[in-house]
């Protein structure tokens, strides 16, 4: 019988550094989309209870590294990092979705400039602040992004488009580094 | 061309998709006659205005919308969640 390894989505292909930004993958352990079947709010209070963070309103996030709750779409967040308590089936649909996304950082003060050139929204920090988060493109690929710190942000993309992800971030890396 | 979310904000263009009139939120009972389907399914307005289309936010938070757009000029005068009409039509009806 073949042994076959668990390997992370972004393994071999990071980190890469060039100039002031560096790119790592994050492997935050267990993602688990909740979807509320009827007030937000009861899920928000059973979110309370179980980790100790609220259920985030559109384009925000709550909790902090290591228990994590982001915005995920219409009628979704993505719980990051705990393994959801069962008291949450009560009130959403549970959904385990760890191995579908490749999860990376993007760190540095030229970060918000290498963004610029993928994602159609205005990342700066006036706008865009720690805790926020959007659903939208990195190019051509469905993205989810998330202000970390005033210098790092989190994207996330299909696992299966980990390799396109880092190649295209690289290429913006190199074209703002050569720039500095 | 921007196209303002109602969960997003103002959003590119390049993020939606096109899906077309408004009127399939508009499905007929299935036991309605048979030119109530048929126009359902294939007969639409053509019109130099105002139109009320669905397009889809899939490169963003997923929702589907109405977008009611000038097909002269472009200008989109309004863009609600197509879930919200859906509902108001129902309370109508
Ligand atoms: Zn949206």
């Amino acid at each position: 019988m073949v042994e076959l390894k668990q390997t992370s989505p972004c393994a071999g292909l990071l980190p890469v550094t060039l100039g002031d930004v560096t790119m790592s993958e994050l492997t935050p352990g267990q993602m688990t989309c909740l979807t509320a079947f009827g007030d937000p709010a009861d899920l928000s209070a059973a979110l309370e209870r179980a980790h100790g963070m609220a259920l985030p309103g559109p384009n925000r996030s709550s909790g902090k590294q290591g228990a994590r709750c982001i915005w995920f779409g219409r009628g979704d967040v993505l719980l990051i990092g705990p393994a959801p308590d069962a008291a949450l089936g009560a009130h959403a649909a549970v959904v385990d979705l760890s191995d579908a996304w490749a999860t990376v950082s993007l760190k540095g003060a030229g970060a918000v400039d290498v963004l610029a050139r993928l994602v159609p929204l205005d990342l700066r920090e006036g706008h865009f602040k720690r805790g926020h988060t959007a659903r939208s493109q990195v190019m051509h690929m469905q993205a989810s992004v998330t202000r970390l710190a005033s210098d790092e942000f989190m994207i996330m993309v299909f696992r299966s488009m980990a390799g396109t992800l880092v190649h295209d971030m690289k290429q913006a890396m190199a074209a703002v580094a050569s720039r500095r | 061309m921007r196209i303002e979310c109602p969960m997003c904000g103002s959003r590119d263009r390049r993020e939606f998709y096109y899906q077309g009139a408004a009127v399939m939120l508009a499905r007929p009972d299935p036991q309605a006659h048979e030119a109530d389907w048929e126009a359902y399914l294939h007969l639409r307005e053509n019109p130099a205005g105002p139109t009320r289309e669905l397009w889809q936010h899939d490169g963003g938070c997923g929702a589907w919308l109405v977008v009611t757009r000038d097909t002269v000029s472009h200008q989109i005068s309004d863009t609600q969640l197509a879930a919200d009409v859906k509902r108001a039509m129902g309370k109508a009806s």
